[in-house]
């Protein structure tokens, strides 16, 4: 029975131990691998040189290094100033305020599923789906001109892809700029009022011990992320351009 | 009479002797009281508590442990080892880098030959190059992992809060450590990783010459404007390999080592690794 609750599983343990000499063995022990591990890698596979750098001469594709390309995938369904700039300052600041907006005590310094579910799903969904997966995608399937081949395809850098995506106001009809605006500003500002109205409401009993501004702050940051994930679906699923589409800036 | 025979040991006997610790026992005496083990070394280690404390507090290196720790803090399920990992192959890029850089020369004419010199001429230069990149892109990787491990087992919570934006800072310096190596071996994947890595700055809002809202800031133009700053120019050439150089090989290292510091020391005062309360 107490081996069910994870936290009685490691309390079970025995108080402490000396760092010496039961830690630092297990550290030389694993420098030890990890040393001969890299050295082994180094001596088997090189790292590449390809030839002189040559401004004229434009790869197509041209990829940032891998770690980045699941941000250049972005730039595919947003804005450079997006999926360049403010995207990677959001998951930066987003990541920092983690500790201040998870203020859930239980789950603090062992593994466990059920006591913080939410939390868990969060995390891993953007860590190993919108980071992770669209890296693996952007260093093995994409091909000459960012689009997409599959592993076994050839790399053709004449592929024709045609171009039909629309804003999504002209999808629902609208056709005049100044509509476009207004129609586009309007769904996405009900988009984050909703959102944050129908958390709130579901949450209404937490608004008390989390406190306003913390739940505030989180749930913009979920509805960016969940944003983000809607827009990719409407571009490939509807062909949707843009949601908005203002003289400054497009989203 | 006969002198008594060497007897010879058969199989069974030697395997018991092994298993018992018997034999180890027996060569350890041997070893310890041979004259060029008493000569070099005039007393033992004794192992007790005291002497397992003063191992750690009288180490300068060993000093950033704590003393005691949890048990469970020792097992490779909970940390995974990649926080140790990642220092370990930060150590790597340091040392390996040292190296390459007494061969390589970061101005334009010069960079790409350096890297050929290096990996043709110079004796173990290539082994050097690839354990740097190799190095620097497990690091990459175990950061993440590291990372991962931590938000797993809830280890951003009270007392560690602040620890973990220290980490998301390593992450984000990890990362443009990588990047700005990346330029420096002067070939086309390099130049073209970097334009398009760099590209995006362009884009900033207010501060780059395509980004929203430029047209508000006064003076900015494709030659003065965020990429510019990081570049050293309207496009990737020698003035960028001369800043991603500088950034690269003294700036980053320098802030990362000194946020390493910190993190090791927050650790430390945060109570140890973390553990059910
Ligand atoms: C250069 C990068 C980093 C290095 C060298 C490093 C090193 C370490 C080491 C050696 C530990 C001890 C336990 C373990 O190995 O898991 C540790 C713990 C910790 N690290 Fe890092 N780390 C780095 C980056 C990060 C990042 C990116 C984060 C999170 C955003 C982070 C957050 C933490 C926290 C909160 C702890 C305490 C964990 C606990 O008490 O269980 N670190 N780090």
């Amino acid at each position: 029975m107490a081996a069910e609750d994870p936290k009685a599983k490691v309390e079970g343990l025995e108080e402490k131990v000396h760092v010496w000499p039961y830690l630092v063995r297990l550290e030389f022990l694993c420098a030890l691998f990890v040393t001969i591990g890299l050295t082994v890698w180094s001596i088997v596979i090189d790292a590449p040189l390809e030839e002189a750098a040559n401004p004229t001469k434009t790869p197509n594709p041209s990829k940032a290094p891998w770690y980045f390309l699941g941000l250049q995938d972005i730039l595919v369904y947003f804005d450079p100033w997006f999926a360049g700039v403010v995207a990677p300052v959001l998951i930066i600041v987003g990541l920092m305020l983690i500790p201040y907006l998870d203020i859930n005590p239980k789950g603090n310094g062992y593994y466990t599923y059920h006591e913080r579910k939410v939390a868990i799903w969060v995390y891993s969904f953007g860590f190993l789906v919108l980071w992770i997966a669209l890296i693996i995608m952007g260093v093995f399937l994409r091909g000459p001109g960012w689009n997409l081949f599959m592993p076994w395809q050839y790399w053709d850098p004449h592929k024709v892809v045609a171009l039909v995506n629309v804003d999504l106001p002209y999808a629902l009809g609208v056709r005049t700029y100044n509509m476009a605006m207004l129609v586009g500003g309007g769904i996405l500002s009900a988009y984050f009022a909703i959102g944050t109205a129908v958390y709130f409401f579901m949450e209404r009993k937490a608004i008390k011990n989390v406190g306003f501004l913390r739940m505030f702050i989180k749930i913009q940051l979920y509805l960016i992320m969940v944003g983000m994930v809607i827009k990719i679906v409407l571009r490939i699923g509807f062909n949707i351009k843009y949601i908005l589409v203002t003289p400054w800036i497009n989203i | 009479m006969a002198a008594k025979k060497p007897e010879i040991p058969t199989l069974a006997t030697l395997v018991e002797k092994i298993k018992s610790g018997e034999l180890y026992e027996e060569v350890k005496k041997e070893v310890l009281n041979s004259q060029l083990w008493t000569s070099s070394f005039r007393h033992g280690y004794a192992d007790t508590p005291r002497n397992r404390v003063l191992q750690i507090v009288s180490n300068v290196w060993l000093h950033l442990h704590p003393v005691k720790i949890h048990r469970h803090a020792l097992r490779i399920k909970f940390t995974w080892c990649m926080g140790g990992i990642t220092f370990l192959l930060f150590l790597s890029t340091v040392v390996t880098g040292v190296i390459l850089m007494f061969y390589y020369r970061p101005v334009g004419e010069y960079a790409y030959f350096d890297m050929k010199y290096l990996q043709y001429d110079v004796p173990f230069g290539m082994l050097m190059r690839n354990m740097h990149r190799w190095a620097a892109h497990a690091m990459v990787i175990t950061v993440w992992l590291h990372m991962f491990r931590v938000f797993l087992t809830g280890s951003y919570k009270p007392p560690r809060e602040f620890n973990w934006v220290i980490g998301v800072f390593l992450v984000t310096f990890t990362l443009l450590l990588s990047f700005t190596g990346y330029l420096l071996p002067w070939d086309q994947l390099a130049m073209w990783a970097v334009t398009v890595g760099t590209n995006m700055a362009r884009a900033t809002p207010f501060l780059g010459h395509e980004g929203p809202f430029q047209e508000y800031v006064f003076g900015v133009s494709p030659r003065y404007d965020a990429r510019s700053l990081l570049i050293g120019g309207s496009v990737v050439g020698p003035p960028a390999l001369l800043r991603f150089y500088v950034l690269h090989c003294i700036f980053i290292p320098l802030v990362a080592g000194a946020l390493m510091i910190v993190h090791f020391w927050r650790i430390r005062k945060d109570g140890g690794i973390s553990g059910p309360l």
